[in-house]
């Protein structure tokens, strides 16, 4: 058998893709953070809970009304979507003239709302949803085998990532955003319509973490549990990266996921602290963070 | 993000009131266990100094720390292990507790003022967590059992503590001593340059102030003092687990916070009392908590950010002005 550094390399391999699946959803759910943050200056606490509604969504519209899961891909995004834009209409809108940690509190709160709800109503335990049949079974890469369902999520991670950043980069929408990022009262005096500006970023920042919810639901389980224990990392991979840019969300989040990957297996003790411990190196070499500006 | 009430000190009338109130507060405090249950008491203590110790950082110093529970739950590990493991004398035990707290708070405190606002906010929630992985994985917490059975001792050889009497009148004392290092902080020089740096950070830097080494000063001292709320805690309630590490603890201490009034001195301890009645009161109940919390959460941000007791101080202030 291949071994590398005496490690027998399909293990490796496995724990690269596993690090890599864990590195795709930090990647989605930093950059939600870093487009939200960018515009709204706010940390969205409930970015986890939002993505927990999103695979319970999934759970639900398979459970009770049967649907399936590629018509939740679509709808789960726009159900929490909606209920973000309620969300940001009446509540967070609000504080936009105060400091930013009451835009944090707020989040949080409605993160602890959501969670206490969904546990008392679900349980703390997980509910499985079974991956779609037509992304069952295994591919033979030659050097490992790969779960069909791994290789999607990789894949469609990457696919929304990329284009979220196109959308940002490259339209005349995102470019809206970015100058109102920089200037929001100015890029209102040209007549852009900026308060629905903000409503948009945070609807689509909170659709973009359910959709990473329904393509977590069949790899992790369906529980209340489950955004909460996400969200705390990911602060960790917002603050390495830097929330500067959104590209740079993007790249930390897989380069952390596989990093986390690896430590597992060649110091397996350390695989749970390592990203907050590479966050801690990072506050000394460069508090900034990798991609971040200071302010 | 403080409410700024150094109002009471500025008025010499209402000083004397303050002092009054703090006498009747006291003697409230000393009959309060012939009235109610000790242990509900003793936890509200516990718990109030934790709330007044977290709010000298966001309060005063104006830095929202999402991971005070390490602190508040690491002591309480140090406390149990060193009462229970070593035999050591409670009073010594709760300084190893403190000290432990301190050091903690130093490290965290190092790394988290390299940041401002919310990135401070997020990277003591990140590092609070990593402490709580930690605390799941080293042997001497026994991971999800915690350290049961932590025995109460005897005060510097003398004093029973199991008597419900002995361990409250304790309590209350390390409350106290507590509360008045608080104020004693937020009173002195050292305070009121830690208030010029939450009002004008810049400003404070080109005063010629080392910002980051009174901030950190701050976030040590505050970490001790959660740090002895925490190893009371053990004491009294004779164990320590996962649950005071965890983020859910910072954020109750957040709420018990932001309930009572951020930057008043009593606030916290208002808030303290309320959240922790709340909880025991649902405990019965299966009402869950945490939505109860979240709510408290929203409408506390939503519409009153001065919390209770910032809110009346204020209504009082502008009061007075409306009658001179």
């Amino acid at each position: 058998m291949n071994t590398i550094f005496g490690i027998p390399t399909p293990a490796l391999y496995g724990q690269i893709l596993i690090g890599l699946i864990n590195g795709s959803f930090y990647a989605m759910l930093s950059l939600g953070l870093a487009v939200i943050f960018g515009l709204l200056r706010v940390i969205n606490f409930a970015h986890g809970a939002q993505y927990m509604l999103g695979a319970f969504a999934a759970y639900l519209l398979l459970n009770w009304l049967g649907v399936n899961y590629w018509v939740a891909l679509v709808l789960a995004p726009l159900v929490v979507g909606v209920i973000a834009v309620v969300i940001e209409r009446t509540m967070l809108s609000r504080l936009y003239g105060v400091d930013p940690l009451y835009g944090l509190l707020l989040t949080f709160g409605l993160a602890l709302i959501l969670e206490g709800a969904f546990r008392y109503w679900f349980g703390a335990a997980g509910q499985p949803y079974a991956a779609p049949s037509q992304l069952t079974g295994a591919v033979n890469l030659g050097f490992m085998f790969m779960p069909i369902y791994r290789g999607w999520v990789v894949i469609a991670s990457l696919v929304i990532c990329i284009g979220t950043w196109l959308l940002i980069e490259k339209t005349r929408l995102g470019a809206y955003l970015r100058a109102a990022t920089e200037n929001a009262t100015l890029v209102q005096a040209f007549g852009v319509n900026v308060p629905l500006l903000l409503t948009l970023t945070y609807g689509l920042g909170a659709a973009l973490a359910a959709l990473a919810g329904v393509l977590a639901a069949p790899i992790y389980q369906v529980s209340p549990l489950m955004g909460s224990n996400l969200i705390i990392i990911v602060f960790a991979v917002v603050v390495v990266g830097g929330m500067g840019s959104i590209l740079g969300a993007i790249v930390t989040g897989y380069v952390l996921g596989v990093l986390e990957g690896l430590t597992k297996v060649f110091y397996p003790e350390a695989s749970s602290i390592v990203i907050f411990v590479i966050m801690a190196i990072v506050l000394l070499v460069r508090p900034a963070g990798l991609f971040g500006r200071e302010e | 993000m403080a409410v700024g009430t150094e109002y009471l000190a500025e008025q010499p009338k209402l000083r004397t009131s303050a002092i009054v109130l703090g006498a009747i507060a006291i003697a409230a405090l000393l009959a309060a266990p012939f009235f109610f249950y000790p242990v509900l008491l003793m936890s509200i203590l516990c718990f109030a100094l934790f709330a007044c110790a977290f709010n000298l950082l966001i309060g005063y110093v104006g830095l929202l720390s999402f991971g005070h529970a390490a602190f508040f739950g690491g002591a309480a590990y140090f406390t149990a292990h060193a009462a229970k493991v070593w035999g050591w004398e409670p009073l010594a035990a709760i300084l190893l507790g403190v000290a432990g707290a301190a050091v903690m708070g130093l490290v965290m405190g190092f790394l988290a003022i390299r940041r401002q606002g919310i990135y401070f906010a997020m990277i003591t929630l990140a590092l609070s967590q990593m402490f709580a992985f930690i605390c799941l994985q080293v042997p001497f917490t026994h991971g999800e059992d915690g350290i049961q059975g932590v025995p109460r001792g005897h005060l510097l050889g003398l004093i029973d503590l199991n008597q419900p009497l002995a361990m409250y009148y304790l309590t209350l004392a390390i409350f106290l001593f507590g509360f008045f290092a608080i104020w004693r902080i937020v009173h002195s020089p050292f305070g009121n340059i830690l208030k010029a740096i939450r009002e004008n950070e810049r400003r404070a830097v080109s005063l010629g102030y080392r910002v980051d080494r009174y901030k950190l000063g701050a976030f040590v001292m505050s970490a001790a003092l959660a740090g002895m709320a925490g190893s009371t805690k053990a004491i009294v309630f004779q164990f320590a687990t996962l649950t005071d590490v965890q983020w859910q603890m910072s954020g109750e201490v957040i709420l018990m916070t932001l309930l009572g009034g951020i930057g008043t001195l009593i606030g916290p301890i208002v808030g303290a009392s309320l959240v922790i009645a709340l909880q025991n009161y649902l405990a019965a109940s299966d009402f869950p908590v945490l939505v109860l919390i979240g709510i408290i959460f929203v409408i506390c941000v939503l519409l009153f950010r001065r919390g209770i007791v910032g809110e009346i101080l204020e209504f009082t202030k502008r009061r007075s002005k409306g009658a001179a």
